[in-house]
């Protein structure tokens, strides 16, 4: 079938089964969007900025497991897109992003909205393409989905020049992969595995130690069963949130910076770490060389590039999680979980010491109130998203998360602005759960232009504004660290958010007490659209506990004994 | 990381499309990997180029080196190259007005020659391992050499 190379874009992105598109026209990019008019395959959600498009595009990803589509102009529309690329790339998100870019004669002109798209999206994408002729585009398409939902996922950047979307080719989709340098490897060694589940067996203080990659994977109840079956306690690094229920009892809850004493201690003391699908992140490992010191390693990890990176891996394992962790399965009659029982008091023993938990204030709401109040009144009905800040701590920390993907949020870039897109993107990929973004009085206004989008195309994402008038993490630091020079953070001087929310037409709430709070709440989800929430919370709260950055996990600054009065 | 840095050579086979060898040298680049020297050339009658990189690195880093690469979707294989037969080569232009005679002697034991003799100027070349390349460029000094070139290593396991 000849068709043109706009044409190809909407037949291959039909048959790759994709339903919602994010994106933002523009001059180079016109001939798709003629032809994405032309069709009713699959809606376009048009955000108002290219940023939102892809942070949107993550969201959905996240909440659905499918490949995430945005698509974007040319020169600015592009570079706008790059932090949601970077993102995506930092936390694995499985993405096709196109673009527009001028017509392949004007390449190298400095034309007008010229910018050397691959050039850019290089170091912040698993591939990237950009297309020279149109009978490469059908190839280039079916490979782009490929490689970005297979192996190690990731955002894949295919840059189409004007012309080429106007240039008539045939048009095949069902053609072979051949990728013949591309061969993700999925199915673990099973020397290996059994050698690990060995080390497991002999070990007297295992610890899970559970990443976003089970998430990915879709192997969260497969880790389920391991966890249950061996009886061995699990720590979830931020990105693997859900992947217990939060009343699991071998769930000790998050490690990190702004873990809790009982996981960080249980990491400390641990004889072996089996990490699942974790990357041992800085902000979870804290000082490298005091880090889990007297345990042996199991990695498991797709990544081959992951392993060993930083802390070394005695019993490393190159797979897809969910393949790995099945293999283990049929290898648990070697393990005895009577014998960990002792391990699983100390580590009871450890919560009980030192509880994640916060000071109630009778005079102010306490932001933590906030995400338990949420999970109380909405638990696993809602899905949620966060911004950057101390509300995304406070919502990894205190929200009664019960299932894989309930939880989004942007951990390896730390992107301020991605809750609400994404949040957008999650209510599309999954209308039937309520969709509330946790975000900061700082991080909001960074994509609150998407209020339009969220009003437009009836995605009815209630922003829970967890408001200190302050760029309240940086302005943490600044009174641990900086003496509390708290040098432009503060945020006194705010936009009206109730005003903002109903100038575009959504509903905004403003709140000081709890009872407010319930009230708006509960009517924010019974009107079902688009909310802002403003509420005043405690203005110096800070995320505790904390691991101070480059410091041991041992050695936590912990929530202050409440003085008795 | 207390690891010695060692000089290693490493091969590199990708497919042969266009921005492969940025992917690569942005890999380094980006992750602040050092590259002492790079060579590219399309292997004979395949679709495959070969890149040879000499870099420097701990263990560790080298490791992280061939792993960062081998992910890169172009690459087919990386090769580090322990036991090699590596070659580099040097170009340098004399003044006709010195000694040919010696600067001849000293490019034949350097597995080299005259290649050019033009009016005011003589070139040669000389191709050996890159150890013994620096040696004949400090021998040649005396004999102000008015431009050197040199290329990258290419390299070959034994």
């Amino acid at each position: 079938m000849q068709i043109s190379g706009a044409q190809m874009v909407i037949e291959a992105l039909i048959a790759e089964g994709v339903d919602t598109v994010f994106g933002y026209p523009g001059g180079a990019i016109m001939n798709v969007y003629d032809e994405i008019y032309k069709q009713d395959k699959f809606q376009h959600i048009l955000t108002r900025h290219e940023q939102a498009a892809v942070h949107a595009a993550e969201g959905y990803s996240k909440a659905s497991g499918k490949v995430g589509v945005s698509m974007i102009t040319s020169g600015p529309g592009f570079t706008n897109a790059v932090t949601g690329l970077a993102d995506a790339y930092m936390d694995s998100i499985p993405l096709v992003v196109i673009s527009g870019q001028v017509p392949m004669s004007l390449i190298g002109t400095d034309a007008f909205q010229e910018i050397d798209a691959v050039g850019i999206s290089r170091s912040c994408t698993k591939h990237n393409y950009l297309v020279t002729d149109a009978k490469d585009l059908p190839r280039i398409l079916k490979e782009a989905f490929y490689i970005a939902r297979t192996g190690r996922p990731g955002p894949v950047h295919v840059d189409i020049p004007k012309d080429v979307t106007a240039q008539v080719a045939e048009f095949d989709y069902d053609v072979e992969l051949d990728l013949e340098t591309y061969k993700p490897h999925v199915k673990g060694n099973p020397r290996q595995i059994k050698k690990a589940m060995e080390a497991i067996a002999n070990a007297k203080r295992p610890l899970f130690y559970l990443g976003g990659g089970i998430i990915n994977s879709n192997a969260a109840y497969e880790v389920r069963d391991l966890v249950h079956t061996t009886g061995i306690p699990a720590v979830e690094t931020f990105m693997a949130r859900g992947t217990l229920s939060y009343d699991d009892d071998l769930l000790i809850g998050m490690l990190g910076m702004h873990g809790s004493y009982a996981a960080n201690m249980a990491m400390s003391e641990t004889d072996l770490v089996i990490a699942l699908g974790a990357r041992f992140d800085d902000r979870v490992t804290g000082k490298l060389s005091e880090f889990a010191k007297n345990a042996a390693v199991i990695h498991v990890d797709i990544d081959p590039a992951s392993i060993s990176k930083l802390v070394n891996a005695n019993y490393p394992i190159v797979g897809d999680v969910k393949n790995v962790v099945n293999e283990m399965l049929k290898l648990t009659s070697m393990v005895n979980s009577d014998n960990y029982e002792q391990w699983r008091e100390t580590i009871e023993n450890f919560a009980e010491l030192h509880p994640l938990t916060f000071h109630e204030d009778t005079e102010n709401i306490k932001p933590q109130w906030v995400v338990k109040r949420v999970g109380e009144l909405l638990g696993d009905d809602a899905n949620i998203s966060t911004d950057v800040g101390q509300h995304q701590m406070w919502a990894a920390q205190f929200y009664p998360f019960t299932r894989p993907r309930q939880f989004v949020s942007s951990g390896g870039l730390g992107t301020m602005g991605f809750g609400f897109p994404a949040a957008m993107g999650v209510k599309a990929a999954v209308p039937e759960k309520t969709s509330i973004n946790f975000t900061g009085d700082g991080s909001i206004l960074m994509n609150c232009q998407e209020l339009m989008t969220a009003v437009e195309k009836k995605l009815p994402v209630i922003n829970i504004i967890l408001n200190n008038n302050f760029l309240g993490m940086v302005r943490q630091w600044q009174t641990l660290f900086y003496d509390k020079r708290h040098s432009e953070t503060d945020l006194s001087v705010q936009p009206d958010f109730v005003k903002l929310a109903e100038a575009f037409g959504g509903i905004g709430y403003r709140v000081t007490t709890k009872e407010e709070f319930d009230a708006a709440l509960k009517e924010a989800v019974k009107k079902n659209i688009v909310a802002f929430i403003d509420v005043k919370v405690e203005r110096f709260e800070n995320v505790m506990p904390m691991v101070p950055s480059g410091g041991s996990l041992f050695n936590m600054m912990l929530l202050e004994k409440k003085e008795s009065k | 990381m207390t690891d010695n840095t060692e000089r290693r050579v490493v091969s590199v086979i990708v497919v042969n499309e266009a921005s492969v060898l940025s992917r690569i040298t942005d890999l380094f680049s980006g992750r602040g990997y050092n590259i002492t020297s790079l060579t590219v050339a399309p292997i004979p009658e395949s679709k495959y180029s070969r890149l040879t990189i000499v870099t420097s690195g701990s263990v560790r880093v080298i490791e992280q080196i061939t792993k960062q690469l081998h992910k890169l979707i172009p690459v087919l294989r990386v090769y580090e190259h322990a036991d090699l037969v590596e070659k580099e080569m040097a170009l340098v232009k004399f003044p006709i007005t010195e000694n040919i005679s010696d600067i001849s002697a000293i490019c034949n034991a350097y597995n080299g020659k005259i290649v050019n003799v033009g009016n005011d100027v003589i070139i040669t070349m000389v191709a050996d391992e890159p150890k013994r390349v620096d040696h004949y460029l400090q021998a040649i000094k005396k004999y102000n050499p008015k431009e050197i070139v040199r290329s990258g290593a290419v390299a070959l396991e034994r």
